[in-house]
């Protein structure tokens, strides 16, 4: 079967050995070279075969690691054997994608063009789906997302607050276009930005446009990207290298993953017009270990660029060569640090050096060396599509256009979100995010994962941009926003992420290996009862100590959930300290059971699941607990029926 | 030579452009402790003990990685610099066994040098976990006690970039990171060639001389520069000398030809001084006994010797051959006595082929 790839008829002259400038707009609007209106009807054939619309239906089902770890791949299955065995092959087509973003509700599928959205979809609706929407023209109720804020279904995705209220750029293909074909990404006008790039562009121009975009590095620090490749542009060099940053290491992040999944044609194609931009001719995405689908669809994309001569030597006959490969990460936080994954390509310990010399002057090999985000070089793509004035037209005065966040924790919509910055918290959680699970009370958010600080409800206006969330001690970081209702302890949360960022320190400097063990022990103490009043004090002193004199971002970083929880929450710390109280009843040690006379019904249940056996108490006497052998295991008040067991 | 002019302190300082701020310091009698600078390795920047206040810098940065610039304001004694090192060195101390007394390093050691001036008391996180790790006792030479580690990473610098062995690295993350062999391997089970240059660049005393352990204190110990008698490549070292006996060798930072360098024969074979067995005198064999002689009888007998196989059998009769281990002023000593002297051009050494 003739796909849009193929050569219309022996004009076109295109193969990666002989490239056609024109490839890319060929396939879109062409032929170009020659005019042949049978040619032209029949590369609209087949790009019609790729578009939805009602001759040619759709059904987009996630098969992102979310929902494959939810049997996706069993629905797509059941979809194509129910549409074969109802005759529609012809007309309705099931395209497996990347994450729609809305993982907690997964697996999920959409039918487009009528963007009808079902949720939680088992292979068992599968019949139904297919009866009633190519049928009997209905829709399955009971599988359309109920909105939370409106207790209403929705009616399309579009309706839906999670999706209603984004703005997706970067997303804008992820859930819509098979991430194993790259016809699927050029029908959606991929690989034009840089067509314009080669073009129309000297690599000076291209880097003024993203300069213009205002445009920031998406990995964290938030660093402009345009003056980024200026620096490695102009670094003297006769060999020049660029690096995607796909480590993701942050607990609760996984926008990388998701845009790698579902899109790892804008990644390649960012690449390339960097490349172009900064004189590189060689690239690497450092990619987690841990995420295979992401690294398969890469290896695919990659592939099928080079076939089609968008990856290689001559790109687009513009004399312009770059050729890109992957390396595998082997876990650890650190190596998302750029020099301590510029070691790790080099086969070296991962571990982050003294800069100067940066990577710009000397990086990969001692090569200038220029590194984004996954989310930076995705972004790429529209600012030269569509021009730096388009691009910019989101966000605020000085964070340019829109975020991906990862929604976790207590929220009622886990999952991706993409705002224009400067949103506020309280929209991205409340509106987006459908508020908080079970009814419970906000309590916190972390933001930028352990990088990142913890900020209270009073700080939920706060717009979500790079200056702004510095300013309140957390950042914006890579993007992770773990959510906590009233049920968190923030001492415990404190010490969470502390752990993590030591048991992560690469070891190399003093503050970090020794000084987050010690803060670490600090905190473990307050949640075991056993903080003295002093402790916070030197708590904070030794968090700056670390902050101020740690060689990379992650010891600079690790005290600001620490400083952050004691500036917002302070007197939780104290209630731990001077009372020997967990306000949230998290911390285990500081708990104690009792029995309320009033509500025990004398059933005896907790007395039987008593570890220990320190409950006494009969058909007669209600039941008690002996303090001094109760080991606060919880076991009792999770048994009792009536609600009799106190936790206090 | 360009130069450029800062303060430092309240002075102003003029130095050649490239220095970098701990240089600057150095050069102008500034002190600043460091545990991980050594100017013969790369730079590293990792003990953080030798951060300073910069103006219009952020954080504390480490003067040893910092280039000094032109008008740069620098401080390196304000109170939240020299809290920020006691700091530090209270929390490398919170993680050290406090062996001093019996530890070979005492009198030399850079932390406990330090943690003094700073006035560490080892009160701010005492009770908090240590290590205890099994010591490398495996070989003749060198004891390696990870307790002591730092993890300054000189010896990992020194072994790549001195001996080009690349045989220690940091291994493992965060408070349980160590510095070793690979796979935590011990010495005499890895690639080590036992040149101690690691054991040269260490500031406490987690590598030392295992044979100079309980041998004599720093300040007992008499050091003279000595070229060593191995080879021909004329390394320079210290012997360390106490009570008119050598109980070891340690590098001269000085030494010309070879700075800290040394091979395994000149850093630990020098046991052989005060060795028993070893030959003092010249031994001349009669009636099938060795009997020790006077190195003038021994000359004259050599000269005898040689001087009636020639008379006899003619000088190309005789060959000489001299050592790739000998000096070049030894090497020409031998072939002049060979062809002037005794008048052969048979005259070789082992290293010529
Ligand atoms: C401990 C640590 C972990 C990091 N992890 C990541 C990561 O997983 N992904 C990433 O893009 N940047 C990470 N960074 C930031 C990178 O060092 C670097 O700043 C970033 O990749 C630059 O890209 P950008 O300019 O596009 O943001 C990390 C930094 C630190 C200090
Ligand atoms: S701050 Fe931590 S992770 Fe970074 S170099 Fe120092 S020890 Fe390693
Ligand atoms: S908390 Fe556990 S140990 Fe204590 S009384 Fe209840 S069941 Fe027994
Ligand atoms: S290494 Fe230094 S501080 Fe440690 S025990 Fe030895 S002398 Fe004391
Ligand atoms: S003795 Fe020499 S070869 Fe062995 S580890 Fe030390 S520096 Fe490396
Ligand atoms: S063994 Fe010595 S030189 Fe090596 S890292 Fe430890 S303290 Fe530094
Ligand atoms: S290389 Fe070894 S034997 Fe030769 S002079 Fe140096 S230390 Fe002595
Ligand atoms: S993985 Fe399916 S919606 Fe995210
Ligand atoms: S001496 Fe500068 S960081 Fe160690």
């Amino acid at each position: 079967m003739k796909t849009l790839l193929d050569p219309c008829c022996d004009r076109c002259t295109h193969t990666p050995e002989t490239p056609c400038r024109d490839y890319v707009r060929c396939l879109t609007e062409g032929p170009i070279c020659h005019d042949d209106p049978a040619c032209k009807a029949e590369k609209q054939r087949l790009l019609k075969e790729i578009k939805p619309n009602e001759e040619n239906q759709q059904i987009f089902v996630c098969t992102g690691t979310g929902c494959a770890s939810c049997g996706a791949h069993n629905i797509v299955d059941s979809l194509n054997e129910e549409i074969n065995h109802q005759g529609l092959a012809n007309t309705v087509n099931v395209v497996p994608t990347g994450c729609h973003g809305f993982c907690e509700q997964g697996p999920t599928l959409i039918i487009e063009p009528r963007q009808i959205l079902y949720t939680l979809v088992k292979p068992d609706d599968v019949a139904e789906i297919v009866q009633k929407e190519f049928v009997e023209g209905e829709r399955v109720e009971r599988l359309l997302y109920v909105d939370p804020l409106t207790n209403q279904p929705a009616t399309t995705f579009a309706n839906a607050n999670f999706f209603a209220k984004q703005t997706r750029v970067v997303l804008n293909n992820c859930g819509f276009i098979n991430p194993e074909k790259i016809e699927d990404y050029i029908a959606r006008d991929g690989y034009k930005g840089l067509t314009n790039a080669l073009q129309k562009m000297t690599p000076v121009e291209v880097i003024d446009e993203v300069k213009k975009s205002g445009l920031r590095g998406r990995g964290g620090a938030g660093f402009p990207t345009g003056l980024k490749w200026s620096f490695c542009r102009q670094a003297i060099g006769d060999k020049k290298y660029i690096i995607c940053n796909a480590d993701e290491g942050d607990p609760g992040a996984f926008m990388d993953r998701g845009v790698l999944e579902g899109d790892p044609h804008a990644v390649i194609e960012g690449m390339l017009i960097g490349a172009y931009a900064i004189g590189a001719d060689e690239g690497y995405v450092y990619c987690r270990a841990e995420y295979p689908l992401a690294i398969k669809h890469l290896e695919i994309a990659i592939r099928q660029a080079e076939e089609v001569g968008l990856l290689g030597d001559n790109i687009l006959n513009s004399g312009f060569n770059f050729h890109l490969f992957i390396r595998a990460g082997a876990g650890a936080f650190v190596c998302g640090e750029e020099t301590a994954l510029i070691a790790s390509i080099e086969g070296k310990r991962g571990m982050p050096k003294v800069r100067p010399p940066f990577p710009a002057q000397s990086g990969l090999w001692g090569k200038p060396t220029n590194n984004n985000n996954v989310e930076t070089w995705a972004n790429v793509p529209h600012i030269l599509r569509n021009g730096a004035d388009r691009y910019a037209q989101f966000g605020t005065e000085k964070s340019k256009g829109t975020k991906i966040f990862a929604l976790t924790g207590k929220v009622n919509n886990t999952g991706l979100a993409e705002v224009p910055m400067g949103m506020t918290l309280r929209d991205i959680i409340f509106d987006i995010g459908g508020g908080i699970q079970n009814g419970k009370k906000f309590k916190a958010v972390q933001i930028g994962g352990p990088s990142g600080g913890c900020l209270p409800d009073e700080m939920l206006d706060l717009q979500v941009d790079y200056d702004t969330l510095t300013k309140a001690g957390a950042m914006v970081g890579s993007g992770g926003l773990v959510i906590m209702d009233e049920t968190t302890c923030m001492v415990d949360i404190a010490r969470f992420f502390l752990n993590f960022s030591q048991s992560e320190s690469c070891g190399k400097c003093t503050p970090c290996r020794e000084g987050t063990k010690r803060m670490w022990e600090i905190l473990d103490r307050i949640t075991k009862g056993e903080g003295k009043e002093e402790d916070l004090d030197n708590l904070e002193h030794l968090a700056v100590v670390v902050k101020e004199t740690s060689l990379c971002g992650l010891g600079q970083n690790a005290p600001n959930p620490v400083l952050s929880a004691l500036k917002y929450f302070r007197p939780e710390f104290e209630a731990h300290i001077r009372d020997k109280n967990c306000p949230a009843h998290v911390c285990s040690a500081l708990m104690t059971y009792s029995i309320d006379p009033d509500k025990c019904k004398k059933c005896g249940l907790c007395a039987k699941s008593c570890p220990s056996g320190c409950i006494s108490g009969d058909k007669k006497t209600p039941y008690q607990i002996d303090v001094a052998a109760c080991i606060k295991c919880g076991t009792c008040a999770d048994v009792c029926k009536f609600g009799a067991v106190i936790r206090a | 030579m360009e130069w450029i002019t800062l303060t430092i302190d309240g002075r102003t300082v003029t130095v050649p452009k490239g220095t970098t701020v701990l240089e600057a310091c150095r050069m102008n009698e500034i002190p600043i402790p460091t545990l991980c600078h050594d100017p013969e390795l790369s730079s590293y920047g990792s003990c953080r003990l030798c951060i300073v206040e910069i103006e219009g810098m952020r954080n504390l940065p480490p003067s040893c990685v910092t280039q000094a610039t032109q008008g740069m304001v620098v401080r390196t004694q304000t109170t939240k610099v020299r809290d920020s090192r006691k700091t530090i060195l209270e929390l490398l101390v919170a993680n050290h066994p406090l062996d001093c007394m019996t530890c070979q390093k005492m009198g030399d050691c850079d932390l406990a040098k330090y943690a003094y001036e700073y006035r560490v008391t080892g009160e701010l996180f005492k009770g908090g976990e240590r290590r205890h790790l099994p010591l490398d006792d495996s070989n003749p030479f060198i004891l390696r006690d990870a307790n002591k580690c730092i993890l300054c990473g000189k010896c990992v610098r020194a072994c790549e970039e001195v001996q080009g062995r690349s045989v220690l690295d940091f291994s493992f993350r965060g408070f349980h990171a160590q510095v070793g062999p690979a796979f935590n391997l011990p010495y005499s089970e890895s690639e080590c060639v036992f040149c101690g240059s690691c054991v040269s660049v260490c500031p406490v005393g987690a590598l030392t001389e295992k044979k100079m352990v309980g041998q004599g204190r720093p300040w007992e110990v008499e050091k003279v520069q000595t070229t060593c008698p191995f080879c021909g490549t004329g390394c320079n070292f210290d012997l360390n000398v106490k009570d008119g006996k050598v109980i070891g060798v340690t590098s001269n930072p000085e030494a010309p030809v070879n700075g800290k360098a040394l091979c395994v024969k000149g850093r630990f074979g020098m046991d052989l001084i005060h060795n028993s067995e070893r030959l003092t005198t010249p031994l001349i064999k009669k009636d099938g006994e060795f009997v020790e002689a006077t190195w003038d009888e021994a000359m004259d007998l050599v000269a005898q010797k040689l001087g009636e196989v020639k008379q006899e059998h003619g000088a190309d009769a005789i060959s000489v051959l001299s050592s790739a281990r000998c000096t070049n002023e030894e090497n020409f000593l031998m072939q002049k006595l060979a062809r002037a002297v005794i008048g052969t051009n048979n005259i070789d050494h082992c290293a010529r082929t």
